[in-house]
This record gives structure tokens, sequence and C-alpha cells, in this order.
């Protein structure tokens, strides 16, 4: 068959095919892998929640909502945040229920940028970010961030990569694949840098519900920083509903308004029997979703534990559920460690360099697993590390 | 105390987490929640650990039965009396003094029916204070300690995702 590339436009064929796709296709021809692959919960949605959309679907809630989403949904999405947060947003002009929150930074990327605006993104980060940029004519900009920082963005760094371009900083903690954290005192030392260069920020907060020590704060409750922040945040991770596809945006009502213009455009709204389930996750989810974070925690400190008991380096995560330790000492390349490793041992994780050049040299491990398969991937990571130390000595004697 | 229950609450979900699980899990140590386990072993607070079995599995055609049972308490010890006196059989599993329309809830393994009805009518009815007896006979486990016996437990998620 013909080649149909020249068809394809420019921007599209710009992006760099993803690093997670390649080793999926992989991982997908093996049996008996123990994935610590994933990028999700491993609870399915509580049961309260699924009947309450399988509800929706016997009372007839089969057709569109509001192009910004159920009010009923808005109003509670509102009152939560005010809870989460301690920030008002009004339900009617502040509050935009998107499909996951992709979907939101795909709308405000396009609703914000002009054709080579620059967009911050610290890394190592969420794949979507830069592409996401990309798609909106701007210039994904990567802000390195280290394990010596514990991966919070340092306001110097930021500094360094700012230009009279500069548009949007994308703040997305907790970190996925790092798990850090910014505290209020991390934020604060952004705050003059962000007003001064007159940056807007996507906050994207997915996991702030999974922050194991002390409370999340975000950057929108900052003085000054409401009107400059479209805090993102649904209900994937704490409420284990991924499959369902319900983000939000909540900011002014201008961006809202216009991320709203392109929404009804190209999406219409989110799906109903998805808001309704939402708004039952809302209204009565808290205990269930509590127990869940309670259970990450628990296998965090399991993995943590054991990743430094195999000798390797982990800067402690603080957030959503991922580790991501350090292979340095192995000598090989992130790439190459995930491959040998899911050849030699049938563990799949993910290198650290498709979350951005800055994460080469470490994996992203997620404990959303059972406790068995935690304790045997690392049993088989301890084995595989010290079958390829054996090689290195004997090659060097 | 709090320590106690949140080690209960990890034992009660899967009793074979190792001790050095445990102390991770709880920022302990090790030496220190073991210590523990067995105390509340000695105390009878942990009374012992059990499987949960789906017998079915093995082509097993045992047969468990829920029995309500009315009993006419007696002077000074009530119901516990006649409690003990069937809870000491070893076919009996549970006993429970419930409210409502009967006294004791019985459970009770058998490999036939037959070995249950012969308990009933032998055993259960004829003791001294016990009324009545309503058998219920249990066709088919759907549930049980928190474990679901038909829906396998697959893990759906793609295996490598963002």
């Amino acid at each position: 068959m013909n080649s149909m590339k020249r068809y394809i436009s420019n921007t599209v064929e710009s992006i760099p095919p993803s690093g997670i796709r390649k080793f999926f296709d992989l991982v997908t021809q093996m049996d008996g892998v123990i994935s610590l692959g994933v990028g999700e919960p491993d609870f399915v949605t509580p049961w309260h929640i699924r009947e309450a959309g399988c509800y929706s679907l016997e009372r007839g809630y089969t057709m569109y909502t509001s192009n910004q989403g159920l009010l009923e949904l808005r109003e509670e999405i509102a009152a939560y945040e005010n809870r989460r947060i301690g920030i008002e947003y009004s339900p009617e002009k502040e509050v935009l229920v998107t499909v996951g929150v992709s979907e939101a930074v795909d709308l405000a990327m396009r609703a914000l940028l002009e054709p080579g605006d620059e967009v911050l993104v610290p890394e190592p980060s969420f794949v979507s970010y830069a592409p996401g940029a990309t798609l909106a004519y701007g210039t994904a900009v990567p802000v390195p961030t280290y394990d010596i920082d514990q991966y919070r963005l340092r306001p110097d760094i930021l500094s360094h990569y700012i230009t009279p371009r500069s548009k949007i900083l994308v703040l997305a903690y907790p970190n996925n694949p790092t798990g850090g954290v910014m505290y209020e005192e991390d934020l604060e030392a952004l705050r003059d840098i962000i007003i001064k260069n007159d940056l807007l920020v996507i906050s994207d907060e997915i996991y702030s519900e999974l922050t194991y020590y002390g409370r999340h704060v975000s950057i929108a409750s900052l003085p000054g920083m409401k009107d400059r922040t479209i805090m993102m945040n649904g209900f994937s991770k704490a409420f284990a509903m991924t499959g369902w596809r319900i983000g939000y945006a909540c900011g002014h009502q201008d961006v809202i308004g216009a991320m709203t213009k392109i929404h009804q455009y190209t999406i219409m709204c989110a799906s109903i029997m998805g808001q309704k389930a939402a708004i039952e996750a809302l209204r009565h989810g808290e205990t269930e979703m509590r127990k869940m974070v309670d259970n990450y925690n628990y296998r965090r400190k399991l993995i943590l534990s054991g990743l430094q008991e195999i000798g390797l380096d982990c800067f402690e995560p603080r957030g959503a559920f991922y580790c991501f330790p350090s292979i340095k000492k192995s000598g090989m390349s992130s790439e190459d460690f995930c491959e040998k490793l899911l050849w030699e041992e049938k563990v799949a994780v993910v290198p650290g360099n498709a979350f951005g050049a800055s994460g080469d040299g470490h994996i992203r491990c997620c404990y959303a697993a059972s406790i068995p398969n935690i304790e045997e991937a690392l049993e088989r990571m301890d084995r595989f590390l010290r079958r390829h130390k054996e090689i290195r000595i004997s090659n060097i004697v | 105390m709090e320590l106690e229950r949140r080690i209960l609450h990890l034992l009660e979900n899967n009793a074979r987490l190792s001790c050095k699980a445990i102390a991770t899990m709880l920022d302990e140590d090790e030496a220190r929640i073991k210590n523990i386990i067995e105390q509340m072993e000695k105390q009878k607070i942990i009374l012992g650990y059990n499987t949960i079995i789906n017998w079915e599995l093995l082509g097993n055609d045992g047969v468990t039965a829920m029995i309500d049972v009315k009993v006419t308490p007696e002077r000074e010890v009530g119901f516990n009396s006649v409690a003990e006196k069937i809870y000491r059989y070893p076919e009996v599993r549970c006993v429970y003094l419930m409210s409502g329309t009967y006294d004791l809830s019985v459970v009770v393994n058998g490999e036939s029916m037959k070995d249950i009805a012969w308990f009933v009518s032998h055993k259960l009815s004829t003791l001294d204070h016990v009324q009545s007896t309503v058998t219920h006979f249990i066709l088919k486990r759907y549930k049980q300690e928190n474990f679901i016996f038909e829906e396998p437990e697959e893990d759906r998620r793609l295996v490598v995702s963002p």
C-alpha cells in the first residue's frame, strides 16, 4: 500500500512516538508478566459509584448534558474544591466538566496559546503536556527537576527557562512519574516569578488526594493566583474511575468560557452516566476513597523499603502511586534496563526517559499492584540486579 | 491500642502478611510487631488464622446449614449454657445469639444433608431448653469474609500505560 505520510500534518508528524507505546507493544507479546507499568488504580470503581452509573442508565439518562456538564455535578465539584483547597468557584461560570483531565489540558492549551508561545513543562512529567502544547501550535519547554530536590520545581531553574514568549507553566503535583509533591512554601517560592512574568498556570491536581504527608496545597489558593490558575482535577485516581473519563477544569470565567467554546464544538459534553456516577462519588465516596489512599500508602512503604533493600536508590515519593528509583548503578540506560528486566525476569516497569530526558537513569514502578505481586516483582528485580552486577564484575576482571 | 488496631486491620484482610511487611507498612520495628502479635494471640484477641476455601472447585459436595434455634433461657445463665452445649459439637462452625424472632443462629457443616438432618433431630432438638429449630441449607456461596467466590479477580488494566 502506498504511504499516506505526505498527507499527515507536519505538526502531528513532529511529535515523537511515545516511549510508553513502544514498551507496551513489547509487553503485550509476553505471558506471565508482573506489571508495575500501569498508570491507574488497581481498585475497581467502588460499587456504590458503579451502581449510580447503572441506575442512571435504568432511569433513561442517555442524552446530552449542557456543554459545561450537569449543573448538579458542577455544584458538587465547587463544594468539593472548596473543602479540598479552600477556593470558591462559581458552578455556573468557573467550572467545566471534561473528558478526563487530558481533555482539560488540551482545551486550555488551545484556548490560550498563540503560535510560538512557550509552555514550561517541569520534567519528568506525564506524557501529554508537551504534545498538547505542540498540537496547539505552542512550544513545549522542558524544565528539569531532580531527585536531590525531591523533584520539586526550583524557582532559580524555572527562571532560567523563562523567555518573553513564556505563557503557561504546567504544575502537576503530586507528580507522575516521580511521586514528588510541592508544599505551600515551594509554591510560594514560585509565585513571584509567575506574577512578574505574567504566566498562567495549568495545575493538574489529579493525584492530590493521594498525598501521604501533610495536606495538598493548590497554587490557585495562594494570594493573587486564583485567576492565573486553571485548576484541573478529576475522578480517575482518587475514586478509581479512569475508564469513566470524567475530569474538570476550574478557573477564571473568561478562560473557562474560551475552553467551553472549544469543548462544545469538539466534544459537546462528557458522558451523562459518567457525570451521574461522579455526583455519587463526590456525595458519598469519601470513606471508600480514604480506604484506598491508606492502602496505597501501605504499599508505598513496602515497595520503597524493598527497592532500597535491593540496592536501588529511591527518593521517597510523597504522593501519587509511583516510585522513581535510580538505576544508574546498573550501568544501563533506562530503556536497556527495562527491556532486559522484561525479557529476563518478566517484570514490566516504565523507562524514566519516557517522561522526558531528565527521567533517564530512572524507572517508574507503579505500586497500585497487589502486595504479593509487589513482593514477587522485587524478588525478580533483586535477582536481575545481582546477575548483572556479577556480569559487570567478571567483565572488569 | 491504636497500633494493635492497625495491625489487626491488616491481618484481618490477609493473615499471611509477614511481620516484616507489617512493620514496614506501619513504620514500626519488626520485633515490636512480632511481640504485639504474640501478645494478642496470648490474650485471645487473635483467636486463630483460617483459610477461606472454595471447596466447590475441588468437587467437594459438603453441606452447610444455618439453623435458627428458639431456646428457653435458663435462670442465672440465660442463653449461655445451652449455647455452650451446642458449640461444643465439632460440626458446629459458628453460634450467635440473635435479636429478633429466634435466639441462636447455628452454622453447621456436614458431609451430606442427611448428616445435618441427623444432627438436628438427634442432637440439637433433643437438648433441654431448645424449643424449636428451622434449618436452612446453603445452596451457593457468593461472598464470604470479603472474598467473592464467582468473579475471578482478573486485572483488566492495560499492562503498561502512562
